[in-house]
């Protein structure tokens, strides 16, 4: 039974090994403790092959946890829940299908009659602003517009879990703040609950109401920040207020060490 | 034109000369390279034609392309002593078709299946190595012991030839599916049967139709080996019948027959993947 006063997410103690092709285990998240409330949206930060996206896999039900215990809306997750929405970090769209059709693909998938599905499409890539585009082929789009038609086709399904694993990694400078603004106006409608995984500290503190630092590799939570910034926040005037940048001083100097570490580590391994 | 634009050549071309000219320059290489194809044929024949007349080969062995042409000429204007060409021809494609179409059904069924169900791979991997490893030509012969002198033992030689590297292609396509497509599809709520069919499926559809063209002559292959062998009717019963009379311009001219066959599926094949593959990105340079 799903109680309404439990946490959207709830990790405890959970980690993850892989097994390599030598047969040894590799652990690559451990002792995972992070609660997500309802409606809140938290970003997670850590150096590069830490074990982000590992985490993401096991709250989406992708991946198992091979210890502890992962819970979404108070139930363990068993396989991929139906109210989960990713956004992966590589273009996952559907290359054979148009926009419209991709923004469809969610809705279809779950049964819905073909015109339903299309009118729910059609009201989400105008939120999207790619209405004009609808009968285009995913590789005649610019990088921004498949993130956009991908966010479309996350959102339609209107998932409660959001996850989204350095969605705007790919982009250019300007149109990662576009779209930072973008999300932030898409999610403000719909109170789900959201675990942004970024490398990039100012977008974490410009979106989330708290920021998770992971250690390095095999990572577990450092520390969580709290984000007192007022919203609605805009990205790129958010990040010259004074309190913002007091915020990421005090984060970096949790961050940086753990940065500095895995930067050692890889120049070891090279040497 | 203005008289002082007159007065400076050195002035840079505006850019709508320059597009002008550069269209122009393709245009001129079209022309150049079919030209020289075309002189290349030319002078193949020729010379072949001018050594047979000459007697630097023997014309009883080699032919000449006149005799060639004269020889298709009778056949579609009076028929081959085994009835008319367009019947040898269709008897031929239907054949290849028949085979062709069963091969690449069971290839992509078993391909797509042994891709994506583990388990299956693991049973029959070994088993399909083995067949593959055997030279399945010979079996035309034991499919005319079982099947007899009509097209069905044409049609096994077919499917035999053709079920291989569709199969193979299938099975690789089916394996190769990006993960993240699959996780997304998985993601947005797809069941294992709408993995398979909407996602696994598209994708491999790619690697499919690489083999669907190579196999196609396959097919062809198996049919004309097949008649060969023994059958009342085709163009491979028409070669070895020109052989039996010592004829070497009607083996060549059943040779051309079968190349513009099979030359005409290649286009229709390729006719058929531009309209399937829309959302595919245009090659650069390959709209030339
Ligand atoms: N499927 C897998 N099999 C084996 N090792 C994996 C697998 N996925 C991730 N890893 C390893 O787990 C670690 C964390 O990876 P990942 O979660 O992708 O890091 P991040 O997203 O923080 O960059 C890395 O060392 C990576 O090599
Ligand atoms: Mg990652």
């Amino acid at each position: 039974m799903t109680h309404d006063t439990s946490p959207a997410i709830e990790l405890r103690g959970a980690g993850k090994a892989f097994r390599t092709p030598s047969g040894a285990l590799h652990t690559a998240v451990r002792e995972l403790d992070l609660t997500v409330g309802r409606g809140e949206f938290v970003a997670v930060v850590g150096p590069t092959g830490c074990g982000k996206s590992t985490t993401l896999t096991l709250v989406s039900g992708l991946e198992e946890p091979t210890e502890g215990e992962v819970l979404v809306g108070g139930e363990p997750v068993r396989g991929i829940g139906t109210d989960v929405g990713f956004v992966f970090q590589q273009d996952a769209v559907f290359p054979w299908r148009t926009v419209l059709s991709n923004v469809m693909a969610g809705p279809r998938f779950r049964g819905a009659a073909k015109a339903e599905a299309r009118e729910r499409a059609r009201d989400w890539l105008a939120r999207v602003g790619l209405s004009a585009f609808e009968d285009r082929y995913p590789h005649q789009l610019s990088g921004g517009q498949r993130k956009r038609v991908a966010l479309a086709a996350t959102f339609v399904n209107d998932p409660s879990i959001l996850l989204m694993d350095e969605p705007f990694s790919a982009l250019d400078v300007q149109t990662r703040a576009l779209m930072s603004d973008q999300l932030l106006d898409l999610w403000a409608g719909t109170g789900s609950s959201v675990v942004f995984v970024t490398h990039d500290l100012e977008e974490s503190i410009a979106l989330a109401d708290k920021v998770v630092v992971m250690t390095a590799g095999p990572a577990t939570v450092k520390q969580v920040f709290t984000i007192d910034l007022p919203r609605p926040r805009k990205v790129e005037e958010v990040r010259l207020e004074p309190r913002f940048i007091e915020i990421y001083r005090e984060i970096w100097s949790s961050l940086g060490e753990e940065v500095r570490i895995t930067r050692e580590r890889g120049t070891g391994n090279a040497a | 034109m203005l008289p002082e634009s007159a007065t400076l050549p050195q002035q840079p071309a505006k850019p709508t000369d320059r597009t002008a000219a550069r269209a122009r320059a393709v245009r001129n290489r079209t022309l150049l390279v079919q030209g020289c194809r075309l002189l290349v044929l030319a002078a193949v024949l020729g010379l072949w034609e001018w050594f047979a007349r000459t007697g630097v080969i023997d014309p009883f062995n080699f032919s000449m392309p006149s005799r060639i042409g004269d020889q298709i000429w009778t056949w579609t204007t009076h028929g081959t002593a085994q009835g008319s060409l367009g019947a040898q021809v269709w008897a031929t494609l239907y054949e290849a078709l028949y085979g062709w179409l069963i091969g690449v059904t069971a290839g992509v069924l078993l391909g797509i299946a042994l891709g994506r169900v583990r388990f299956l791979a693991d049973v029959f991997g070994p088993y399909v190595k083995v067949l593959n490893a055997m030279p399945r030509i010979v079996l035309a012969p034991i499919f005319l012991i079982w099947f007899g002198l009509g097209p069905a033992s044409k049609i096994a030689s077919a499917v035999v030839l053709v079920f291989f590297p569709v199969f193979f292609n299938a099975f690789q396509g089916a394996r190769e599916v990006d993960r993240n497509l699959v996780a997304n599809a998985r993601i947005l709520g797809a069941s294992n049967r709408q993995v398979t069919f909407q996602v696994v499926i598209p994708s491999a559809t790619a690697w499919i139709f690489t083999s669907l063209h190579v196999s196609f002559g396959f097919s062809l292959i198996g049919a004309i080996v097949g008649e060969y062998i023994g059958a009342t009717q085709g163009i491979g019963l028409l070669v070895a019948n020109s052989q039996g009379t010592l004829n070497s311009a009607g083996v060549y001219a059943a040779m051309v027959i079968l190349a513009v066959v099979a030359l005409a599926a290649e286009g229709l094949l390729t006719l058929v993947e531009k309209r399937l593959f829309r959302w595919k990105p245009v090659q650069p340079g390959a709209e030339r």
